[in-house]
């Protein structure tokens, strides 16, 4: 078989890889959200922004500080995380107890409040970000040319995703973060600091998507606007993967990075549109998602 | 807030009445022009405040008043919204007494105010939005569209590229009515200077990753790669292309619709090489450079985009057809009499407004400057080649408008 | 008050409407009758369809708990069709008004149907994906004219013999299409069925263990919200000619849910305060510039924290009375 449906598999397999790239976006920003909801039953919808956010500090710190990538892949994680504990002590904290769609109303503004105040300051076009010159250049495979840069993207993303993994399945702390997420207030009993592990969850989901932000910068477009129709999209992958599982998100991401880098090639109109038809489709069979428990 | 702003044009509109017998020629005793734009949003940087600067700039020039009948700018957020656009239109055309709108990016919101300004027989001057509709199946004997439009970018774009030696194309068309037309417009040029097209692939709007659509084009062995797209989408591209090596690799980039403010945003080591039109660039001559530095000085060292240089010339010829005629009620009487007078600025040079309300000036066939020749902030461009006025736009008879007989 | 222990929506108003209500609507029929003699009739037009939209909003909100972020759908969706009808098809408004809200509520019985398949967060953010496929199609679609809009709506002659062109008619037909929707409404809350809704809202595995089929319950109230909202979106079309991506965008979907929110999240008037607060907010706003976007996040936060009753919630409960 030289072909599959007119394509080459050369070409096929080379969309894969690229697929599997942008999966690496959708991996990390739903994983920082299902280690705040299992927590904070919270759906942070200012994840986007927040990523952005990881974006910008990153050329920051290159145009202020003259720091260059690597320092803002370690950096911009940490302050970002800080904004995200004040962000939790400050406001987050406040409707702990009541609905958990109020945690949705909140997030949702402060989305806002961020992305118009970057808009503000820094315009709409944008900021340029160059890729560090130890990862500039790329490969050829044969069947397509790999930059260095996308191959990193991939690797640095799984390192990341599966070191979360074993933190919260095989860690003593994990345990009790799991614990804390089913029953907070016996852990609470046991001298476990609850609150303090709330704080330190959501800068750690927040890290995460200013780590994508980050991994981001050098290829999209640092704009403001460069998290907020992302999100949503996420959410979706969200919606599919289920919230149940930490490995669910992962896979799910990857896997839908794949789904949509082979619509890009066979019928690219629809590639925007794939994942949300997924959803509706994965909602019809197994309403909790791939990997959710049901509610 | 309403009743005081009634209120206010109640007062304003005795102060007119009284002011009548001075200046019986101006309606309220004063010409008010609106500059309508996106202030917060995607299109804040290429018109925005520097567009009501531009604006305020034109009155100064003119030297502040019009027969000794004080002209005032004001300015509104659209927010790239339709629905708001056309109410702020409405609103100042029916309770604040506005003569003109200027400005105006975005095509719905563009379209709307045209047809609003025609209603109650007011000026658009339109600098912002791109469609060419607006001279064409939907031009309005009210409506001036002054600096661009996207026939005049495919054109511009295609036809120099192609004489240049780009002669096979592949064209990335964002999915939409706007793209297929970008897409459209330039097949054409291209194929009629003996060009050809090897294909195309359609992108959803908003796309983050161009990684697949550019693999296509590369593959497609085109020596040139069509940008039918605009904003993010176009510089996430352009991005992207340079992180695989497309333009080292010998093909061409050209964007369709790329402001010198997505230029800056790029920043020239991942621009360099792309080639582009524009209706204007700051460093042409020595009027356009002393204009764009007195504009630079007042907006935060920016310099001035073609949008905000074409509301400068737009407004500039209104105050001088409104000296002509002496009445700012007549909407079509003041663009007839624009039409009458031959266009000259600074920014623009000659040219004229047309019968469907296009003003013709030349274009500029750009190449996007290495960061080694570039001579610091905003040295962005080298011009390659300039398109004359007369070939610069659609022809007369090619854009359905019915004022054209 | 059940918005003070963290549920949404306040706690059951009475069954039977109380006189206050019947004041209180009086007041409102009053300013709608003097408004345009002081404010910009377009204006006017412009809030009441998007008190109508957020009436609609707060009904499944408000009344059975559910939080929809992807209402913009349903107010674009009905726009577009409505302006295709009276532009394309030359229908009369009237029945371009029809196809639309038929639109409307055939697409929230699909998008309904599937998520009312989770609750609670999963169910925002089904909605709000559903809505961005929309909004994808809708850009793409050739008919919608991508983002140019369909733009130059004939408004039209009612039943083929009043004229909408003159404003004060025009002005006159919105406020009864808005009144009808409001009273729609009011009575769906007040009816045995409302009941249910609220049943449903405040405890759902009792409603269910009490008989009830709750998901079909559910559905209809998210088919009657669709629909009010295509009802919104098709007069807001005849009110300003023209139907634009701005309806279908996830941006308005958040305006709704401010609006709501602002207003009051499940009070009867709520909604109405709601939209004229922040539709006059960006009227007033535009002429400030940049700050749009920055002011709607601030009032999002400073309402889900301090003031999560709304207006109206407030009001009632200085006045011990729910409005």
């Amino acid at each position: 078989m030289t072909e599959l449906l007119g394509i080459p598999p050369q070409v096929l397999f080379g969309q894969v890889l690229l697929g599997l790239i942008n999966g690496a976006f959708y991996a990390v920003l739903s994983l920082g959200l299902a280690v705040i909801f299992g927590l904070l039953n919270i759906i942070n919808f200012a994840h986007g922004a927040l990523y952005m956010t990881g974006a910008f500090v990153a050329w920051f710190l290159l145009s202020y500080l003259g720091l260059g990538y690597w320092w803002a892949l370690l950096l911009s994680p940490v302050i970002v995380g800080a904004l995200g504990m004040v962000l939790e002590r400050t406001l987050l904290k406040r409707i702990a107890n009541l609905d958990h769609l109020y945690g949705l109303l909140l997030t949702f503004g402060l989305a806002l409040i961020i992305q118009g105040l970057f808009r503000n300051y820094f315009g709409s076009s944008g900021q340029p970000y160059q890729i560090p010159p130890l990862l500039a250049g790329g490969h050829n495979l044969g069947f397509m040319f790999l930059p260095n840069y996308r191959a990193w993207v991939v690797a640095a993303s799984l390192v990341v995703c599966l070191g979360t993994w074993f933190v919260i399945e095989r860690t003593k702390l994990g345990s009790y973060l799991r614990a804390a997420t089913e029953n907070p207030v016996m852990v609470q009993a046991f001298g476990i600091d609850v609150p303090r592990m709330v704080t330190l969850t959501y800068g750690f989901g927040v890290a995460l998507a200013a780590f994508a932000g980050v991994l981001a910068a050098p290829i999209y477009q640092v704009s403001p606007q460069m998290g907020a129709d992302l999100i949503i999209v996420v959410f979706a992958v969200v919606v599919i993967g289920g919230m149940g599982s930490i490995l669910g998100s992962i896979v799910t991401g990857f896997g839908l990075g794949i789904v949509e880098g082979l619509t890009k090639v066979f019928y690219p109109e629809a590639s925007s549109t794939v994942i949300f038809i997924v959803m509706a489709i994965v909602l019809l069979i197994k309403p909790a998602g791939l990997f959710g428990r049901a509610a | 807030m309403m009743k005081k702003r009634l209120l206010g044009t109640t007062a304003a509109l005795l102060a007119g009445l009284a002011a009548g017998s001075a200046h019986a020629a101006f309606s309220d005793g004063k010409i008010k022009i609106g500059v309508l734009n996106d202030q917060s949003s995607l299109y804040a940087d290429l018109s925005g405040q520097g567009s009501v600067l531009a604006a305020r700039m034109a009155v100064e020039d003119f030297g502040g008043s019009v027969n000794g009948t004080p002209v005032e700018i004001i300015f509104a957020d659209h927010q790239n919204k339709a629905d708001i656009g056309s109410n702020i239109a409405r609103q100042w055309y029916d309770v604040e007494q506005v003569d003109a709108i200027a400005d105006v990016p975005n095509s719905a919101v563009a379209l709307a105010v045209s047809q609003i300004t025609r209603d109650k027989n007011k000026v658009h001057l339109n600098s912002g939005a791109g469609t060419s509709s607006l001279t064409g199946d939907k031009c309005s004997p009210n409506t001036v569209h002054w600096t661009y439009d996207t026939w005049a970018l495919a054109n511009g774009t295609g036809s120099a590229v192609v004489e240049n030696g780009g002669d096979s194309w592949f064209f990335l068309t964002a999915d939409y009515a706007f793209g297929h037309a970008l897409e459209g417009d330039t097949a054409a040029v291209v194929k009629e200077k003996g060009g050809q097209v090897l294909g195309e692939v359609r992108h959803p709007l908003n796309t983050a990753d161009f990684s697949s659509f550019l693999l296509q084009a590369q593959g497609s062995g085109a020596k040139v790669i069509g940008l039918a797209n605009a904003g993010s989408d176009t510089t996430n591209a352009i991005k992207q292309a340079s992180e695989f090596g497309i333009v080292q690799a010998g093909q061409t980039l050209a964007g369709l619709l790329v402001f010198i403010t997505d230029v800056h945003g790029l920043g020239l080591q991942t621009a360099q090489g792309l080639t582009l039109t524009e209706a204007f660039y700051w460093d042409l001559n020595d009027e356009t450079r002393a204009w764009s530095k007195r504009f630079a000085e007042q907006n935060g060292g920016k310099q001035p985009t073609m949008v905000q240089a074409g509301v400068y010339g737009a407004v500039l010829h209104y105050l001088k057809a409104l000296a002509e005629t002496g009445d700012d009620s007549d909407g079509v009487k003041v663009v007839e009499q624009m039409k009458a007078m031959p266009t000259e600025d600074p920014l623009f040079g000659k040219g004229e407004v047309r019968v469907d309300g296009r003003t013709t000036h030349p274009m500029y066939l750009l190449q996007v400057k290495t960061p080694e020749e570039s001579k610091g902030p905003w040295d962005y461009y080298n011009v390659v080649s300039t398109i004359p006025a007369d070939q610069a736009f659609r022809p007369l008879d090619k854009g359905g408008c019915e004022l054209v007989k | 008050m059940a918005s003070a222990t963290g549920q949404i929506g306040t706690a059951a108003a009475a069954s039977r409407a109380p006189v206050h209500q019947y004041v209180a609507f009086a007041v409102m029929v009053l300013l709608l009758v003097a408004a345009p003699f002081a404010i910009y009739p377009i204006f006017i037009m412009k809030v009441l369809c998007f008190a109508l939209f957020a009436c609609a909003f707060n009904l499944l909100i408000g009344y059975v708990g559910l939080l929809s972020f992807g209402h913009a759908a349903f107010l674009g969706a009905a726009g577009y069709i409505t302006g295709h009808a009276a532009k394309v098809w030359g229908l009369t408004p009237e029945l371009a008004i029809v196809a639309g809200v038929a639109t409307s509520a055939v697409l929230g019985l699909v998008v309904g149907a599937l998520a009312i398949r989770r609750q609670g967060i999963y169910f925002a953010m089904i909605t709000l994906a559903l809505a961005q496929m929309l909004y994808f199609f809708c850009l793409q679609a050739p008919f919608t004219g991508g983002e140019d809009g369909i733009q130059a709506i004939p408004r039209g002659r009612l039943f083929g013999l009043i004229d909408l062109s003159d404003m004060m008619t025009l002005y006159v037909v919105v406020v009864i299409i808005f009144l009808a929707g409001f009273l729609l409404i009011y009575r769906t809350i007040h009816s045995p069925f409302g009941q249910v809704l609220k049943a449903i809202r405040e405890n759902e595995p009792r409603a269910v263990s009490l008989g009830y089929d709750v998901d079909r319950y559910k559905l209809v109230a998210f088919v009657l919200s669709a629909a009010l909202s295509g009802l919104a979106g098709a007069t807001k079309v005849l009110v300003f000619q023209l139907a634009s991506l701005t309806d279908v965008h996830w941006a308005m979907s958040g305006e709704v849910v401010l609006m709501a929110l602002v207003g009051g999240l499940g009070t009867i008037f709520g909604p109405v305060a709601g939209a004229v607060v922040i539709i006059s907010l960006q009227n007033y706003l535009a002429q400030l510039g940049a700050w749009v976007t920055v002011v709607q996040g601030v009032i999002f936060v400073l309402c889900v924290l301090a003031f999560r009753r709304g207006i109206m919630g407030e009001l009632g409960r200085l006045l011990k009375r729910p409005f």
